[in-house]
């Protein structure tokens, strides 16, 4: 029995630089429209099942790929703030429950999600570790957020100042890791849930800071009668919520007044629904109501339609490259001649040194192949960061 | 051993032919064939070894007619009784001296390779002084030692005749009569027969016989 095999692999180490770029290119081919495939696929689930899940959006007028994106898929993008008031105006109708959020912080790059406890219920969110969150400072991460950063409950978490030069800008909050998510393999895996009061602390819209009446610091106190007690500006506030100071955290003003970002509106039943809609259609009304499931499939139409347009490259691309290689193997035949002709004479036949060329490229196959696997295992293990990063 | 009867060859294209009336060579000759390029040395071992058919003819290998066998058998022929040794040596790059002496016996069902093929191999190369460098690809040999590992192949399956085209060619004026010496030897204790081209006159008187080609040349090689 003839060693095509052995030969093969021997020759295919011998050349192990020629061999490296052929399983690499073989690989490419496979990889950039199985990746692209998966990709797409995650983009879509992720996309498409969280805005069919998410029956309206109310926020302020303007885009509405914007408010659909940071509010169910939290991105960067902030959309112009509307007020609470707006979201008890909803309420008011009777129309719709609401669920408030407000997303435009960060902790260490996770998005910061001030929201009600209801969000949990909406979204059907299960805790593998801790509690909810229940005291102001403290916060519920998602299963990436827990895996990424190392965290468990009891753990702290700082949220990330906004603009460090700006004295008067928002300061980092140290918050209490209460509970970490079962992961959903949605983005609520990247997020960092809080109390809506928590991002209005980190906002500096509620503080607490030193009690003045119980303060003995002179460098502090200006003037102190039976009725008032007028503090400097070195009076602390707080950066961290304890038991301790939790007491002395309020806010000034009307709460209606207080910023969010948008505010999900889940009506009864469709009558609700094309009431509630009905409402915001006037130009004047500061506030749009969108169906995310609508934004959402105008958004998939895009992305199929430049998938469409990626696919043909990449077919067009996938041919060259085949072509180029058929090229390579072809003259490397013709610079194997004389070692082929050696073969014939030893009294090798035309079909063993067949078996030997074919056997060269189906180890090269075969690698690629493993190659190819591992590269699909990668991108499926990274597929809702890599998402995260190029779609949302 | 070898029996040549009204033999004639001729390229399909070209104008080149060849006709040798007899020749005979008796078993364990060692016999230089000499003649000047294009009249057909390596055309006869070509014909000898079963690489090309002729077109008319008889040659006959200790009693296998080479002339009236198929494809098939004489590839088996050749792999099995006849060694064939290169002016290039022609081994493989890629393969390491061990391999390329075993190489016969991967490349053709003909052979079977086992444990003694391998020790015969490795006392082979030990004859040929080479054993230290068994395990070195044969980019990594002088030029006399890849002629020791290409005799070694062609000596390994045992073969009857060995046929060495222009063996010596490429080796330096020392090496040239080490590597006649060991192949010599190596024929005498194998009991082969030799039929090697070759250019070099001075070798010529180390052989039992030499055949000119020119003597041919009045008889039909052109």
């Amino acid at each position: 029995m003839i060693s095509s095999v052995y030969i093969a692999w021997r020759y295919l180490v011998f050349n192990s630089g020629r061999t490296l770029t052929l399983v690499a290119c073989v690989s490419l081919i496979a990889v950039v429209p199985l990746a692209l495939e998966i990709i797409v696929e995650e983009s879509k689930r992720q996309l498409v099942e969280r805005a069919q899940r998410t029956p309206l959006l109310v926020g302020t007028r303007g885009s509405a790929l914007d408010l659909v994106m940071n509010s169910l898929y939290f991105s960067d993008e902030v959309p112009q703030e509307m007020k609470v008031a707006g979201a008890q105006e909803i309420a008011a109708t009777d129309l719709a429950a609401t669920i408030p959020l407000y997303v435009r912080f960060r902790a260490r790059g996770f998005p910061v999600v001030g929201t009600t406890l209801d969000y949990f219920d909406f979204r059907g969110l299960e805790l593998q570790a801790g509690t909810a969150f229940v005291l102001l400072g403290e916060c519920v991460i998602g299963a990436t957020v827990a895996e990424q950063l190392g965290l468990e409950p009891g753990d702290a978490l700082l949220s990330t100042p906004e603009t460090v030069f700006d004295l008067a800008g928002v300061y980092p909050l140290k918050m209490r890791v209460a509970g970490v998510l079962a992961r959903t393999n949605g983005a609520d895996d990247l997020a960092v849930l809080v109390d809506l009061k928590t991002t209005w602390v980190i906002q500096g819209l509620i503080h607490g800071h030193e009690d003045v009446v119980k303060s003995r610091d002179s460098s502090i106190i200006i003037d102190r009668s039976e009725r008032n007690v007028t503090a400097n500006a070195k009076l602390m506030q707080y950066r961290e919520i304890t038991e301790d100071n939790a007491g002395s955290f309020h806010l000034h003003g009307d709460e209606g007044a207080y910023p969010l970002t948008a505010v999900i509106a889940l009506p009864h039943d469709d009558k609700a629904e094309t009431l509630l809609r009905g409402r915001y259609l006037e130009a004047d009304n500061p506030y749009q109501v969108v169906r995310p499931r609508d934004v959402v499939d105008g958004l998939m139409a895009n992305i199929f339609r430049i998938r469409t347009v990626l696919d043909t490259v990449i077919l067009f691309v996938s041919l060259a490259t085949l072509m180029a290689l058929v090229l390579v193997f072809a003259l490397s035949l013709r610079l194997r001649q004389r070692e082929i002709d050696t073969i014939f004479k030893l009294g090798c036949s035309r079909s063993a040194m067949a078996q030997m060329l074919a056997a060269e490229i189906a180890i090269v196959a075969m690698m690629s192949a493993v190659l190819v696997g591992l590269a699909m295992v990668v991108v499926s293990r990274y597929d809702q960061q890599v998402v995260r990063a190029l779609v949302l | 051993m070898i029996a040549i009867e009204a033999l004639r060859f001729a390229y399909r294209q070209g104008t080149f032919r060849l006709h040798i009336p007899a020749l005979t060579v008796p078993e364990g000759q060692k016999l230089a064939v000499i003649g000047p390029s294009g009249s057909g040395k390596t055309t006869l071992l070509n014909l000898i070894a079963g690489i090309q058919p002729p077109d008319s003819g008889m040659i006959d290998v200790a009693g296998t007619p080479v002339h009236a066998l198929d494809d098939a058998r004489r590839r088996t022929f050749r792999i099995t009784r006849v060694g064939f040794v290169f002016q290039d040596f022609e081994l493989l790059d890629y393969l390491n001296v061990l391999d390329n002496i075993l190489h016969p016996y991967r490349v053709s069902g003909a052979l079977r390779l086992d444990a003694e093929v391998r020790a015969r191999a490795v006392e082979l190369a030990g004859q040929m002084g080479i054993a230290g460098r068994l395990r070195h690809h044969a980019g990594e040999l002088s030029q006399g030692e890849k002629q020791r590992a290409a005799i070694c192949r062609a000596l390994l399956p045992r073969p009857q005749l060995i046929l060495a085209d222009e063996a010596t060619g490429n080796l330096d004026p020392d090496n040239k009569l080490h590597i006649l010496d060991l192949l010599f030897r190596a024929v005498d204790e194998h009991g082969a027969t030799l039929l090697a081209v070759t250019h070099d006159h001075e070798l010529l008187p180390r052989f039992d016989r030499v055949v000119d080609f020119e003597a041919f040349r009045g008889e039909g090689t052109t």
